[in-house]
């Protein structure tokens, strides 16, 4: 086989379930060895891409690879080369740790020198190895997820897919949980496809991000390169006749960026703070009150807003209101 | 892919193995209640049930080995839903082992624990005394109890693979099993009445529990055991093909 520098590659990947299209014409790439996330509210068809590139779901149109396999064709072999920790826990809880990574290591063929071998040492990178004759039903939150993620790499797979892998977990450990994902990709080198809502969670753990909203990837890029393409500060205001004043500061060249959402302006300028006492000042010549201003680093959510015009949040708070209480939360 | 994986069918059978022996609260529900149903029910009519050709605790074991066996593969291949509803059914489903290998580890392992309550509701029942026709009759009934195993292992896999959650089993249980169960000649003869012997034979249990009852006592059994053999073998392949077929197209 010859060496291949992007272990996923998708071409206009597209899923209908019957008159809605959940992923339409997602076309990317993923480099060996890397970090990339799918960051978008729910209900964007992170979920959907995953389960196309794992085998599980066919795909209405378009191909994708990994490792040079075709996910339809080649469906065994993918399955060899990847790993997967869903969105929803998947261990069977009868069963002590050692025993769910013992039956998965035999499903994926390993024998049982490297089996032994191989569950001493996942369990060493999750720090399990004092639970591992524990039934997984006597584990916390944070233990299961750990030990999906040892289960997922059991087989020296050479890419993981982690859908939404800290959702429903408190703060430190949804920070445990990146410090081992992290460890991961280092200590082995494995590349990682993630989908997340969070933005803190793309921010500590992504190096590249695709946001993806209702089935289309907006944008794909750095995650520094994207909060750039915003400005270098954002200038957030809300004032007396909002148009008007926007209206003036668009004729402004030192704004690189301009955008009106209800009752706020959002600036993308260079020297945010520097500007402000520019911006009081227009306002004042024509009349306008300022009511609030401030300046901040942009966010990935900026950039999501930019695109969407609605931030990450809007949209859960909109979905969740939508639906009725079992469906609410990640999906 | 391999048709078969044998790493895969071992690992889904003993799975089922422990699990089973873990639950001890299961182990001992399911051999207590047909013990109940053999010594109360065997007791308490033994007196009045004077119309059989022998004693009705010798007619009513068969019948209890047949439920014992019944309601446990039942329960394995309904397991199915918990795998579904605890997400552990994505986890094989994405391995890359085939279908039928699944298939056939999951029916071993719910075959498997429900023979082994089945042959302890057998020993106590000849320790409580109840005769063997032959050794050859013994050979049968061994065979007879493993067809009936597979036969509802594929059941529970068809309603698993129709059902999304338990809210139906009671119903199922209810409204289908308990009726046909009654209709068996398990409890009672069926000879007596005209349209119970009707019913009875278009219930494939009926056929289990003659057959057992031809092959392990040798008496008050209506057909002979080579008619109940081969419909209750008839039966068994077809529960395995469409419990297999309804798994192998659900999703998980």
């Amino acid at each position: 086989m010859t060496y291949i520098s992007d272990i996923i590659t998708t071409k206009d990947l597209t899923k209908k379930f019957d008159d809605l299209v959940a992923v339409d014409n997602i076309s990317f790439s993923v480099k060996k060895g890397e970090v990339f996330g799918f960051l978008g509210p729910n209900g964007a068809g992170k979920t959907t891409t995953i389960k196309m590139l794992i085998t599980i779901l066919n795909p209405t149109g378009g191909t994708a690879t990994i490792s040079g396999f075709d996910i339809i064709k080649q469906r065994d072999k993918v399955r060899k080369n990847i790993g997967i920790v869903f969105q929803e826990p998947a261990l069977d809880t009868e069963l002590t740790g050692e025993e769910n990574l013992e039956y998965h290591a035999r499903m994926y063929g390993l024998n049982k020198e490297k089996r032994k071998n191989r569950i001493d040492e996942v369990l060493k990178l999750v720090d399990l190895e004092d639970k591992r004759k524990v039934i997984v039903k006597n584990y916390s939150g944070g233990m299961k997820r750990r030990l999906e993620i040892a289960r997922g790499l059991m087989h020296y797979p050479t890419v993981l897919f982690l859908d939404e892998p800290t959702l429903g977990l408190d703060a430190q450990t949804r920070r445990a949980i990146w410090a081992y994902i992290k460890k991961m990709n280092d200590e082995e080198g494995t590349t990682i496809f993630l989908t997340t809502h969070y933005m803190d969670e793309a921010e500590s753990l992504c190096k590249r991000v695709g946001i993806i909203d209702r089935g289309k990837i907006l944008v794909m890029d750095t995650i520094a390169n994207l909060k750039n393409s915003v400005g270098k500060d954002v200038i957030t205001l809300s004032c007396t006749n909002i148009s008007k004043l926007k209206e003036k500061l668009e004729k402004e060249k030192w704004i690189s960026k301009i955008k009106q959402y209800d009752t706020t302006l959002t600036l993308g300028v260079e020297k945010g703070d520097e500007k402000i006492p520019q911006i009081i000042e227009i306002a004042q010549k024509q009349g306008i009150k300022i009511k609030s201003i401030s300046v901040r680093k942009p966010t990935l959510d900026d950039v999501f807003i930019s695109y969407t015009g609605r931030t990450i949040r809007d949209n859960e708070v909109q979905q969740n209101a939508n639906l009725p209480p079992r469906f609410r939360g990640g999906h | 892919m391999k048709m078969l994986d044998a790493q895969a069918v071992y690992v889904m059978w003993l799975r089922q193995i422990k699990r089973f022996l873990r639950s001890k609260g299961r182990l001992v529900t399911t051999i207590i209640q047909p013990l109940f149903f053999l010594l109360i029910l065997g007791s308490g009519f033994r007196s009045i049930a004077t119309g059989l050709g022998g004693d009705y605790l010798h007619f009513l074991a068969p019948g209890i080995i047949t439920m014992a066996i019944l309601f446990s593969s039942m329960f394995t291949g309904i397991s199915v839903l918990w795998d579904k509803q605890f997400g552990f059914l994505q986890e094989v489903l994405v391995a890359p082992v085939s279908r039928i290998s699944i298939i056939i580890g999951r029916t071993l392992g719910g075959a498997t624990t429900a023979l082994i309550q089945g042959f302890i509701i057998l020993i106590i029942a000849i320790g409580l005394g109840v005769p063997i026709s032959s050794i050859f009759g013994l050979f049968l009934t061994v065979i007879i109890m493993i067809l009936i195993a597979f036969s509802a292992v594929g059941f529970g896999l068809v309603l698993a693979s129709k059902m999304q959650d338990f809210q139906a089993f009671p119903l199922i249980m209810n409204l289908i099993i308990m009726p046909l169960l009654f209709l068996s000649s398990a409890f009672f003869p069926v000879s007596q009445n005209q349209t119970m012997q009707a019913i009875a034979y278009v219930n494939p249990m009926f056929y289990m529990v003659d057959g057992l009852r031809g092959a392990l006592i040798g008496e008050n059994n209506i057909l002979p055991i080579y008619i109940d053999f081969i419909v209750v073998i008839a039966f068994c392949i077809f529960m395995m093909a469409i419990g297999s077929y309804f798994f192998s197209k659900s999703e998980a």
